[in-house]
């Protein structure tokens, strides 16, 4: 039987961690499997934890009166959900809804912040693929802000 | 044995209980009408019990009992000569005084000007012979939203001041009547003109008939009656005791509107949604239900007409925003007309919408029982969807 | 129908004032603006009688004869005349306001509802000296334009400073150009940012949430009215909300499918409140912010 151990490291998400580092994130891991429809993250409430997704696509969403959930993007394995966890006020901002069954890792964030406080080493290692992520996403959406498909009309 | 037929001549007051027989009753028909009122009341029709016009009690639904539970509703013949021992039927009276399609006005302009002619009230009076405590509470109900807020109904405002109402308590509830719980019946105590409870046994076939208001008192004193004694007040009070005993269904009053406010995303709208069809049924129904849709029309020369006509929260475009509906799925829209009927009604209105009469149940094709969803709610207070956790490998 | 009560606008038959609530009352459009592709702006006189009394924030419910009716915010201050009414092309009632002419005519009925709360008497007396922050999304601006309208000329006379931060999708979908800028001529600090730019654009590309935390405000002693499309006021409440405003202090102006005006025909409803008459103006703190983060509502 894998261990938690052995899951989390599998992920990309972990790719080159240290073993310390690798424990210490284990140990505020649990294995969690969503069915379709499932919310990961619910916009208003408290954001508490982070998703390395292993099976399944999970949709970022926004919903808005007579337009239903608009989704943003999406995500699937080997990917990353949830960012909320380490920025006060820990509230998640947006939906993120399992399309599929699936199937990922929860890492508790109280957990990781309180562990990351104590070991810098562990704190910087992690902000460092969380900011490679995040400036990736934020990429993609500038390019998809210029509507390059569009007629580039003016109105 | 009957009443005595002696006339109590003596002028009734407001509060007085006296008895009449089946003969007076029919007197207080004839009443009814040398008075001006458009007298109706439950009459047989269509395999139901439906609202029609009363000229005496032969066109009342003597013998008829009532089978009703939820999807199912059936009447049958007897030869009881209790002209009240069924529950309700699929109609109520909110329709005589809001009907369900109605011109607000018809408009002409020319460019300079517009013209509008606002319709006013039908001639005679209405006199109800034989609403029953939920519906005459319904109607109560309506008056909060169309006549006591901010703006004024005129027609159904003028009309309901002007309605006679006859209400018939209730000895012979449906298995899917819980006006018991909901503080609406079987009993009634105000919102009347006069309030009558048959009675059978070995004092006769008799009516005990008590004044609530001026008006009933006054007509009431035109017909052959005598003072109720101990032994009417004791009949009156062991058959509704009974009645209210019968009722296997309830509703809890105190809490519901609390525990529908606080599981807004209980799964259970979900499991409901997989049953309800979105028909719309209930709320045609329903004795309280108001929506309504405003809209003008016009004819080839241009005139223009606007009517308000009954709708449902459950239609599609009930709820509709540029861009869509807010309300698309089924689940959304159960819970809208569920937690608008048993809890914020009482935000908007300070009263509760539903008042216990199970036409819903009833004449649900699917007989979905809100009395079932809510206790379904209550014994998971609190539930959301689930999320399945594992510490071994998936 | 013998028995009709005949409502002339010309005064005739009956006078206009038992008219019921339902029968619109005809006004002539002044002056018809065009403010950009898809919102033009009424200016609106009665055939007869006084110009309606109103609070900022208020609707009334307008009518293309023969078409239909729909709910359109006050974009008036009290103090103008005539009345002013911005209306967004989104459907075939909003399309033939859209395109009434100077002399046409429009029913209208109202007003209705609540209001932003702005108190300016002119005697200065009781003046609310909080700073006002007023964040409007597109065309989100119109119901404010009154509000922000009192409160720049209430600082002649010791009302608080106010901030107006205004996001539209590019620069061409920016109404009340001149408005903006006679504001920021009276004191008012304007802010405006496009979520795209357009060549010629040399101001803020960005979303409106941006221009909060520079914008000046005192945290401690401000208001804030909210504006626009449901996602940004949620998404702008809790800006404000997370830089430290009370929330208490917000006011957001919410939109639901609207018939009667009246409280009687039951679309409007959002959870508890019936947006006709509790609304569309509402306290953001509470059970609104919670109504706002649920679907389907």
């Amino acid at each position: 039987m894998t261990t938690m151990r052995e899951l989390v490291a599998s992920h990309p998400f972990t790719k080159g961690m240290n073993e310390v580092s690798l424990s210490l994130i284990s140990g505020c891991a649990r294995n969690v499997v969503f069915a379709p429809g499932g919310l990961l993250c619910t916009e208003g409430e408290s954001a508490d934890t982070f998703y390395l997704l292993r099976r399944g696509r999970v949709s970022i969403d926004v919903h808005a009166p007579g337009r239903g959930s608009i989704v943003i993007e999406t995500v699937g394995p080997n990917e990353v959900v949830g960012w909320s966890w380490l920025v006060p006020p820990y509230r998640w901002t947006l939906d993120a809804r399992a399309m599929d069954d699936v199937g990922c890792i929860a890492i508790d964030g109280a957990c990781v912040r309180a562990k990351a406080l104590a070991d810098p080493a562990l704190g910087f290692d992690l902000l460092s693929r969380i900011s490679e992520t995040l400036l990736a996403r934020l990429q993609s959406t500038r390019m998809r802000l210029l509507d390059l498909y569009g007629d580039n009309r003016v109105h | 044995m009957s009443a005595p037929t002696e006339p109590v001549v003596t002028h009734l007051e407001v509060g007085a209980v006296v008895v009449l027989n089946v003969e007076g009753l029919d007197e207080l028909i004839t009443k009814l009408v040398a008075a001006g009122y458009e007298v109706k009341g439950p009459t047989v029709g269509e395999s139901a019990i439906v609202p029609g016009p009363i000229r005496s009690v032969n066109d009342l639904p003597k013998g008829v009992h009532d089978a009703q539970s939820p999807g199912s509703y059936r009447i049958s013949a007897s030869d009881d000569h209790a002209f009240f021992a069924w529950a309700v039927g699929p109609e109520s009276w909110k329709q005589e005084h809001f009907p369900p399609s109605q011109i607000m006005w018809r408009g002409e302009s020319d460019g300079d000007t517009m013209i509008f002619r606002e319709p006013l009230r039908p001639s005679a009076p209405l006199a109800i012979l034989g609403a029953r405590p939920c519906e005459v509470v319904a109607l109560r109900v309506m008056d909060r939203v169309l006549r006591d807020g901010d703006h004024r109904d005129e027609r159904f405002s003028d009309r309901r001041d002007a309605s006679f109402i006859a209400v018939v308590e209730c000895a012979t509830p449906a298995d899917t009547c819980f006006c018991s719980s909901m503080h609406s019946g079987p009993e009634i105590d105000e919102g009347f003109d006069v309030a009558l409870t048959e009675l059978d046994d070995e004092r006769g076939h008799r009516f005990l008939a008590r004044c609530g208001s001026t008006r009933g008192a006054e007509l009431l004193s035109l017909v052959p009656t005598r003072r109720a004694g101990g032994s009417d007040f004791d009949a009156r009070a062991s058959l509704l005791n009974d009645a209210s005993a019968r009722m296997s269904r309830s509703m809890p009053y105190d809490t519901v509107a609390s525990l529908l406010a606080r599981n807004t995303e209980h799964p259970r709208w979900s499991d409901v949604a997989e049953r309800c069809l979105s028909c719309g049924n209930c709320t045609l129904v329903c004795p309280t239900c108001f929506c309504s849709d405003v809209h003008d029309t016009t004819d080839l020369l241009g005139s223009v007409e606007r009517r308000r006509t009954w709708s449902s929260c459950f239609d599609l475009e009930h709820s509709y925003v540029h861009g869509g509906a807010v309300r698309a799925s089924t689940s959304s829209r159960y819970r809208q007309w569920m937690t608008h009927k048993l809890s914020t009604w009482w935000d908007q209105f300070d009263t509760t919408g539903c008042v216990g009469c199970g036409r819903c149940l009833v004449w649900c094709p699917v007989g979905i029982d809100i009395t079932e969803e809510v206790a379904a709610i209550a014994a998971s207070d609190g539930a959301k969807v689930e999320v399945r956790t594992s510490r071994s490998s998936s | 129908m013998s028995t009709d009560r005949v409502i002339a606008g010309d005064g005739g038959a009956v006078a206009t004032s038992s008219r019921q609530v339902m029968t619109p009352i005809p006004h002539r459009v002044i002056e018809s603006v065009r403010e950009t592709s898809d919102v033009t702006t009424l200016l609106l006189e009665p055939l007869e009688g006084p110009l309606m009394r109103f609070r900022c924030g208020q609707f009334n419910m307008l009518s293309a004869f023969g078409v239909g009716e729909i709910a359109v915010s006050h974009s008036g201050a009290p103090s103008e005349r005539p009345l002013r009414h911005s209306i967004r092309d989104v459907g075939a009632v909003s399309r033939a306001l859209c395109q009434r002419r100077v002399g046409d005519l429009v029913g209208v009925r109202g007003p209705f509802g609540t209001d932003w709360q702005i108190d300016t008497p002119s005697d200065g007396s009781t003046i609310d000296d909080r700073d006002t922050v007023v964040v409007a999304g597109g065309v989100g601006l119109a119901p404010l334009r009154g509000a922000v309208e009192e409160l720049t000329r209430a600082r002649a006379y010791g009302g608080g400073r106010v901030f107006v931060m205004v996001g539209a999708r590019e620069p061409s979908q920016i109404v009340f150009g001149a408005d903006l800028s006679s504001w920021a001529a009276r004191g008012a600090s304007v802010a405006l940012t496009v979520d795209r730019a357009a060549p010629g654009w040399d101001g803020k590309v960005g979303l409106v949430t941006s221009l909060l935390a520079d914008a000046g405000f005192d945290l401690s002693k401000s208001r804030a009215l909210l504006c626009g499309p449901e996602i940004m006021m949620r998404f702008t409440a809790r800006a404000l909300v997370d830089l430290g405003l009370n929330p208490e202090a917000i006011l957001v102006s919410l939109e639901r499918n609207m018939q009667c005006g009246v409280g009687w025909c039951g679309h409007c409803q959002l959870g508890p409140f019936l947006l006709c008459r509790d609304g569309p103006v509402v306290p953001y703190a509470g059970l609104v912010s919670q109504l706002l983060t649920q679907r389907e509502r």
